[in-house]
């Protein structure tokens, strides 16, 4: 009948041909992950450039098989060439606010893999808790972990998840979000953090981590030193958001700083203060860096390959800040519509699919600055028994 | 009552239903402390439930629930003292239960022939459900939400009439056929055998009339009735068939509110489930005050997820907040959290479903005094631990 599908001999082997061999790299920003499929009567073959190209080819390959009634494989004749438009496709996990199992990380890789995403962005320790045991200061995880225990992620942990993101071409970008989101470093770290004052007296809180003495850059030092040999990729995101000044207004000894450095009131002065410093910190260690928007937005001095990322959402205003950064040269991801944590009824899926991530006034040569977003998972209300059906 | 002291701790119930609530309030006294070692404190406590009726709704038609789904939700119910499970199984997207009588319904009307209820799995989940003191009220909704129906029963749904002609499409049951009513008679015959519990949910909600509208043999019937343009007489002549039907197999109904709202003559019995939130407790008032016993859904439609911690708005809800005497007050037996599944399948009804109905179980549970949020935080942030 006209109709029915005219079954050729079965197809035995997709050949895979990839010009630049190499298992043994970790993905870049950089990574060439275009790919050709070809199927057709005689052949199946796929080729990609690298074996990143190669993974993603592999994947699409995997969504063109049926199954038909009988229960035969078939798949159609084909002719694909892809690519992705953007280079960083991210995912954010939090695993501060709410401890996640190894499991629960591993799984979700493979469902990035099942979508190319291609960078998890660990959003690892944050207020609540610190769950990453450092080798320099086991006291950190010690004091600052939900358990010490059962709620952390070793360095076994850590090289886990590191290897099994790279079997799927997806690169791990670790965030130690500071000087603000710190609490949790405070009890492994005393002196760190910036002592609240009540008038005259400590009032036992803390707040951010403290910019104004020497020790603490000698700390942060020590642990990005750690923390860019454990974490292979050249990025790593240092946070920057939500520094509230209070703390650090209440407190005499960085008020008498504020005067000697001649700051006036302006606080994100002393912010801009302490960022530049982690900034030259983490890039005499060889890294690039990652940055929530605050950081520029508060005029800190950054190098031109410093990445801005864009977050706060507020009627669209993120397009505004999307042409802001670019036009400032600086390249930007984007995540302000992709708060997935914010559920709502119904299918808001749609929502975050009509996003248009260079629908902002600006040159072409800005546009290419946007290297891609990522949908963010925070933690809040999140954790093993709900963090797939949530995301997925 | 349930006394812990040493050397026996003792709980008295006047029924098995009441000691099961009691051995799950024990459970609850039960901690662990920091070496393994399992303890409970010396406690006295006299229990019982607010309201009778609290129940769970569970839709297993807009997406088909396994056996297993229905199994773990019925454990979490009784976790959280429920009592009812209400089994909305049936509506326009699939059915999914498979009748004796009338095979073709769910052979033509599920989602396959793998995603169905046969006896046996209605048995099971009645079974399982009754060990734990709860009660399931299976829902046939009709005249509305029955587009399933139609697939496996032919002439059962009104053919709509586009320029004079059938347009192809069928809308709610048809009111106007004897066959209905000898099909209904049929039909819930099987229902009343097969569910054992005194009540059957007869739906009545949201009827669209303007395929009956379209229908010729049903504008006939209206002019012959005297009902003139209010279709609302003509919904209320159809559900009077069912209630009439469903009585006489010895069995009490429940209706959503709008067939008390279309004024039908209802039974005495007939328990009017409020469900729309707009004015509710104007609503409850007025059911009440007709003298009909009610039961509330309108603040905890669950499928309604929104961000953040919303169980502090079902758990803020006071059912007696409406106008009326005290002998109103006493014909509302309780409510029910509703899950709809338009959006829920097995990937996600338990984190949907839970914690987020424990505050409405303790809302009906517990007395209505019981209303401190920071308390009910720290507890209820230990009852999901020990939940999970």
């Amino acid at each position: 009948a006209e109709n029915e599908p005219s079954w050729e001999k079965p197809c035995a082997e997709l050949l895979v041909y990839v010009s630049t061999p190499g298992c043994n790299e970790f993905p870049s920003l950089d990574s060439k992950e275009s790919y050709k499929l070809s199927v057709s009567k005689g052949s199946m073959l796929l080729w990609a450039e690298t074996v990143w190209g190669a993974l993603r080819g592999l994947e699409t390959f995997s969504q063109l098989i049926g199954r038909d009634e009988n229960g035969t494989y078939y798949i159609n004749e084909t002719e694909i060439v892809d690519f992705p438009r953007f280079p960083h496709r991210g995912l954010l996990l939090d695993t501060s606010r709410h401890y996640l199992p190894l499991r629960a990380i591993l799984e979700t890789l493979d469902v990035m893999a099942y979508n190319k995403f291609n960078v998890f962005h660990w959003h690892i320790v944050d207020d609540p808790s610190f769950p990453y045991e450092s080798s320099t200061f086991p006291e950190l995880s010690r004091k600052g972990a939900f358990n010490a225990m059962t709620h952390v992620y070793t360095a076994g942990d850590v090289r886990a998840v590191i290897e099994y993101a790279r079997l799927r071409g997806i690169r791990v970008i670790a965030e130690f979000d500071t000087p603000g989101h710190t609490l949790s470093w405070g009890p492994g770290a005393p002196g760190l953090l910036t002592p609240c004052y009540v008038a005259t007296v400590p009032s036992g809180i803390y707040g951010p981590i403290n910019p104004i003495f020497n020790s603490t850059y000698q700390f942060v030092t020590s642990l990005f030193q750690e923390v860019s040999t454990v974490f292979p990729d050249f990025f790593l995101h240092l946070g920057g958001d939500e520094v509230d000044f209070t703390c650090w207004r209440s407190n005499p000894e960085i008020r008498a700083f504020m005067v000697e450095m001649g700051f006036g009131d302006d606080y994100k002065k002393l912010e801009s203060f302490y960022i530049q410093r982690l900034l030259d910190i983490v890039s005499s260690l060889g890294k690039g860096y990652i940055v929530w928007q605050e950081v520029f937005d508060n005029d800190v001095k950054l190098r031109p390959d410093t990445i801005i990322h864009v977050w706060k959402e507020n009627a669209m205003q993120y397009l505004k800040e999307m042409a802001n950064v670019t036009r400032a040269g600086y390249r930007a991801l984007l995540s302000a519509p992709w708060y997935l944590n914010r559920i709502s009824y119904g299918q808001d899926w749609i929502e975050a699919y009509k996003v248009e991530p260079l629908y902002f006034e600006g040159v072409p040569e800005q546009k290419a600055l946007v290297i891609g977003g990522e949908a963010c998972m925070w933690g809040e209300y999140v954790d093993v028994t709900n963090l797939t059906p949530r995301l997925w | 009552h349930l006394t812990v002291i040493e050397p026996v701790a003792v709980l008295k119930a006047s029924e098995v239903w009441g000691a099961l609530r009691g051995l799950e309030t024990f459970s609850q006294l039960v901690y662990e402390d920091d070496y393994g070692s399992f303890l409970v404190n010396e406690s006295e406590i006299n229990d019982f439930p607010r309201f009778a009726h609290r129940g769970v709704l569970l839709d297993t038609s807009r997406h088909y629930l396994p056996l297993k789904s229905i199994l773990t939700n019925l454990d979490a119910m009784a976790f959280n003292k429920f009592n009812v499970l209400h089994w909305h199984i049936v509506d326009d997207q699939s059915f999914p239960y498979q009748s004796i009588y009338f095979p073709e319904l769910s052979d033509k009307g599920a989602y396959s022939s793998n995603l169905v209820y046969t006896p046996t799995d209605v048995r099971v989940v009645i079974e399982y459900a009754r060990l734990r003191g709860i009660r399931v009220i299976p829902e046939f909704d009709t005249p509305g939400h029955t587009q399933s129906w139609g697939k496996g029963q032919k002439d059962l749904l009104t053919p709509c009439y586009n320029g004079g002609q059938p347009s192809g499409s069928f809308g709610p049951v048809n009111p106007v056929w004897n066959t209905t009513y000898d099909f209904m008679t049929k039909f819930f015959k099987e229902i009343s055998s097969v569910f054992p519990d005194e009540f059957i949910h007869l739906g009545g909600d949201e009827v669209n009339f303007s395929c009956w509208k379209s229908n010729p043999e049903v504008k006939e019937f209206m002019k012959k009735q005297g009902f003139r343009t209010d279709y609302t007489k003509l919904e209320s002549y159809y559900v009077q068939n069912i209630l009439d039907i469903v009585s006489s197999y010895n069995k009490g109904q429940m209706v959503w509110q709008e067939v008390f709202d279309h004024r039908a003559q209802l039974k005495p019995e007939t328990v009017v489930q409020v469900w729309k939130a707009s004015n509710y407790a104007h609503e409850l008032s007025s059911v009440t005050g007709a003298g009909f016993t009610a039961v509330l859904s309108a603040p905890w439609y669950l499928d309604y997820i929104s961000y953040g911690q919303d169980w502090k708005k079902y758990y803020s809800v006071e059912p007696l907040n409406f106008p009326g005497s005290e002998k109103q007050k006493k014909l509302l037996i309780g409510g029910e959290a509703c899950l709809w599944g338009e959006f829920v399948d097995a990937t996600n009804l338990t984190p949907r479903l839970w914690p987020r109905a424990s505050a409405v179980g303790e809302r009906l549970w517990s007395s209505s005094n019981v209303t401190n949020l920071q308390d009910a935080y720290k507890r209820l942030t230990n009852h999901r631990c020990r939940m999970l």
